[in-house]
């Protein structure tokens, strides 16, 4: 930096441009390779195609370039009169055949081992919601069955431009995928709601996440590490906002975090079954709140009228609980309010509701203690 | 009895004041009315894409939230498609059909009158979607079910009656062409005498009355879903979500090319004429129109190869795909070999047309490339796909769309434009358009996915940049404006056959056209075609 300063060692200008560029993440110009073996497969196909056509480009800019060079009136030539060649009209039909063949037979092995069937060492389900994913393990026990969801952590201050934006921004989430690496992973995926699409450019692997449909997908990752991707098919308002995280791992720290998980879920069972404080109802709601409603009615309780309704003062939040609840747990068709009762556990329905109820001057001062939830959930 | 039609028509001027324009029949106005209606459009729809641009210059939220940004995508791509490219080349086929195949008018002029005047209505009532509560349609050009459907604003009912009257308006336009081109031909020319520009209209009329009732009955099924209780495309009522797209595709595909295809036709004349030379391999052109129409019938599930198809059907859509690469690759070859030997001259239409042959095929590239399956999961849905169908579309479509106005000006003011200024227009719109498109292939490779409002730090440098050639390309179609409005006030004085090496009837009357053209059928066919 200093040299620009320094107008003696300007010669060194060159130099320092080109290590800025060499130090540039190359990855910002092309396609990754990736971490398994299919998108490796995959991004020597693009390779080669693109060279394909870098060569196919040459001939013909080339051949018009210079006819543009030569064949000038101001350079006094006189047009030609030919007009056709069946041989020349020929020759440039077959070329372009053999050289699409040549483009098919690699796409066609690839594509193939793509759809080739095997046998899963772990399936996960995908489903994708208005705008976070929900991964489930699939167990045949179904008390082993991990489930979470997963949602952009990026805070809306950096978002906003409030705050400096981080090394992932828009790319981390709370919970992450986590898999074994060197084990074949099928992904199920499937939609709650709107078409969502599943990509890991690390993995080649993308596809719509349909509700209705379960579509399988596949991969062995070769290299532990974290895998950044997107939600790639237009999904509404914050579509842009829906990244999906996922961490490959040693098997045996993966089988260390299974157990983890599970030990939460039991913890999870007792803290549903406790009472409660208000303030700790408060607490827990906040944050459930700014991760999951806050996208849509704002942190103010404002909402964003007439799609996103304002929460503060009129309608659900100080109109009868009971209602308060179903909508959490059912949502309401025909507009953006989800069912969170398959997202949320009941200890964050039951805080989230009573937080609304008692902020932004909602001052209903009535609260409902998570085994509630339960007892309602269990009575429909 | 000549006499007497002639001296009738010589009284017979356009009517006088804004009712000229209202109940005009005659097939100049109705070109004029279309070609102005398409450039408003075209600067509409380039203000919702400079915003989506200007939000996109940096990282983070700042001029558009993400509920505009939807809305503004979708608006963008609704309007330059079915506002301003399709109506562009339909004035296109008002002015020069009749003129080239030496008609005195549209077969139905009529309807044709209808036909535009329609238009101002369905784009009214689209462009108040965005005064309506909940926004104006947010779900992409594409409106895909159930985005579009179960979770879309209220205003979905108004953007599906603003397609119907697209379309009642497209289907009525092509009847027109159809009927005009195959009934009022001069006596003496045969289908293969006509020009390239007129064959090319011929086959994207036909594609239009094929596929326009399939987007009307697409909006209908999502009619009948919002309002009236069905569920094609609801998976809760048995439904199927996938179907929409089925359906979409099959009039999106060949929507693609009856975007491309007129271009194709208006290069096919620039090329000949600036060369001074024939064009090459006219019959293989006719032939190759004709099968790249063919096969847009299909290959739509390429725009689907993410939606979990089984792999026969990605092989055989991928392979249909690929052999679209042979016809559109003869025509490439074919205006180079036209261009090979020629006596070359660069004013401003044939800057665009070169121009136009080198960056469609980059898109050709970009297209090939889509077509290979597994390279697709990559590219799918991705700022290369944005780059990919701006590169066939902007410097394509809307390229061979300025280089005919520049080639024709001429013909229908009687005056030259300013070649200088025509000359700086093109240059200023390459340079922007590739600014603003080369980078977002680097940007979709390396990840960026489309249609969002916010993106990774790593994507930051190419969108600025591509931002910034945005509104150079955006900023430089003012100057296409005043150049026009200069040339309709005056200039130089037009001769009859205003390029040196122009060939066709409509060269073989006087500049600006009459009001009235080939009240008498033309005699000498050898003009016909280059």
């Amino acid at each position: 930096m200093n040299i620009l300063k320094r107008p003696k060692q300007i010669w060194l200008l060159p130099a320092f441009l080109f290590s800025h560029v060499a130090s540039a993440d190359w990855f910002a110009l092309n396609l990754r390779k990736g971490v398994t073996e299919i998108s490796r497969e995959v991004y020597d196909l693009h390779m080669l195609i693109f060279y394909i056509c870098c060569a196919i480009g040459v001939v013909v800019f080339g051949a018009m370039i210079l006819s543009m060079v030569i064949h000038r009136k101001s350079l006094g030539v006189k047009a030609a009169s030919f007009h056709e060649s069946t041989k020349l009209e020929i020759a440039w039909t077959v070329i372009p055949i053999v050289i699409l063949l040549g483009m098919a037979v690699p796409a066609t092995s690839t594509l193939r081992e793509m759809y080739e069937p095997g046998e899963p060492e772990l399936d996960v389900e995908v489903r994708g919601y208005q705008w976070k994913w929900q991964y489930t393990y699939l167990n045949e026990d179904p008390s082993k069955e991990i489930q979470f969801m997963s949602a952009l952590l990026t805070p809306q201050d950096e978002i906003q431009n409030r705050a400096g934006k981080g090394e992932y921004y828009l790319l981390d989430v709370d919970n992450p995928l986590v898999v074994p690496i060197n084990k074949r992973i099928r992904f199920l995926i499937t939609s709650n709601d709107v078409i969502h699409s599943f990509w890991v450019p690390d993995f080649a692997v993308k596809k719509d996440a349909i509700p209705g449909f379960v579509h399988e997908s596949w991969a062995v990752i070769e290299k532990p590490g974290i895998y950044r991707g997107q939600c790639a098919e237009l999904c509404g308002k914050d579509h842009g906002f829906m990244p999906v995280v996922v961490h490959a791992m040693e098997q045996e720290d993966f089988d260390a975090w299974v157990i983890t998980k599970q030990e939460e879920a039991a913890k999870v069972f007792e803290i549903v079954g406790k009472s409660w404080s208000m303030d700790e109802l408060l607490e827990k709601g906040e944050e459930v709140y700014a991760r999951n409603c806050a996208a849509c009615h704002q942190v103010n309780g404002q909402g964003i009228p007439p799609a996103f309704p304002s929460l503060v003062g009129l309608g659900i939040p100080v109109g009868p609980i009971e209602a308060h609840i179903d909508i959490l747990l059912y949502g309401r068709a025909g507009t953006a309010m989800q069912a969170f009762g398959q997202q949320l556990n009941a200890a964050e329905i039951a805080s989230v509701v009573t937080y609304t109820r008692n902020a932004w001057g909602n001052n209903m001062k009535d609260s409902v203690q998570p085994k509630d939830i339960n007892t309602m959930m269990a009575s429909q | 009895m000549n006499a007497v039609i002639e001296e009738h028509d010589n009284h017979h001027g356009p009517d006088k004041g804004i009712l000229r324009w209202v109940f005009t029949t005659n097939h100049k106005d109705i070109g004029t009315l279309y070609l102005w209606f398409s450039f408003l459009m075209f600067f509409i729809g380039g203000i919702c894409a400079l915003g989506i641009r200007a939000e996109l210059f940096q990282p983070g939220l700042q001029i558009v939230q993400p509920e505009l940004f939807n809305q503004l995508t979708t608006m963008h791509g609704l309007i330059m498609v079915f506002g301003a490219v399709m109506p562009a080349f339909v004035g296109l086929a008002n002015w020069l059909v009749p003129m080239m195949i030496g008609a005195p008018d549209m077969a139905l002029p009529r309807m044709n009158n209808y036909s535009f005047w329609i238009l101002p209505f369905a784009f009214g009532m689209l462009l108040s979607t965005f005064l309506m509560e909940g926004g104006a349609p947010n779900y992409g050009w594409t409106f895909y079910a159930p985005l579009s459907t179960e979770y879309a604003p209220p205003s979905v009912t108004f953007f599906i009656f603003a397609v119907h009257l697209m379309g009642i308006s497209s289907i009525m336009g092509s009847i027109n062409v159809i009927v005009t081109i195959l009934n009022m031909r001069a006596p003496g020319m045969t289908l293969m005498q006509m020009p390239l520009f007129v064959w090319t209209w011929l086959i994207t009329a036909y594609l239009l009355i094929a596929v326009m009732p399939v987007l009307a009955g697409v909006v209908t099924m999502m009619l009948m879903d919002i309002h009236f209780g069905t569920a094609f495309f609801n998976a809760g009522g048995g439904g199927d979500p996938v179907l929409f797209q089925h359906v979409f595709w099959f009039f999106g595909h060949p929507e693609v090319y009856i975007m491309i295809l007129p271009a194709f036709g208006v290069v096919s004349a620039i090329i000949p004429t600036f060369a001074r030379k024939k064009l090459f391999g006219y019959d293989s052109m006719v032939y190759a129109t004709a099968s790249i129409a063919f096969l847009s019938f299909i290959v739509w599930a390429h725009h689907m190869f993410t939606v979990g198809i089984p792999l026969a059907g990605e092989l055989y859509f991928m392979y249909a795909t690929m052999v679209i690469a042979v016809p559109t690759g003869v025509k490439v070859f074919n205006w180079v070999a036209t261009m090979w030997q020629g006596s070359m001259t660069f004013e401003t239409p044939m800057l665009f047309a070169v121009a136009f042959v080198i960056l469609f095929t980059i898109g050709g590239f970009s297209g090939l490339m889509l077509a290979i399956v597994p390279a697709d999961f990559q590219y799918h849905d991705t700022y290369f796909v944005v780059a990919h169908f701006h590169y066939v579309l902007v410097p394509g479509s809307i390229f061979s769309i300025m280089a005919a106005v520049y080639y024709w000006l001429p013909k229908w003011t009687g005056n030259m434009y300013d070649e200088t200024l025509g000359k700086t227009h093109f240059w200023l719109s390459f340079i922007g358009i590739n600014v603003t498109f080369f980078p977002q292939h680097f940007i979709g490779l390396a990840g960026m996915p489309r249609r969002i409002p916010d993106y990774a730090l790593q994507f930051a440098d190419w969108n600025m940049v591509s931002s910034c050639g945005a509104f150079l390309f955006g900023f430089s179609q003012l100057l296409f404006l005043f150049i026009i409005l200069k040339c309709i006030r005056g200039g130089e004085r037009a001769t009859e056959r205003v390029w040196e090496g122009a060939k066709g009837l409509e060269w073989t009357i006087p500049s600006p056209a009459p009001y009235h053209t080939f009240s008498k059928p033309p005699t000498n066919m050898a003009e016909a075609h280059g």
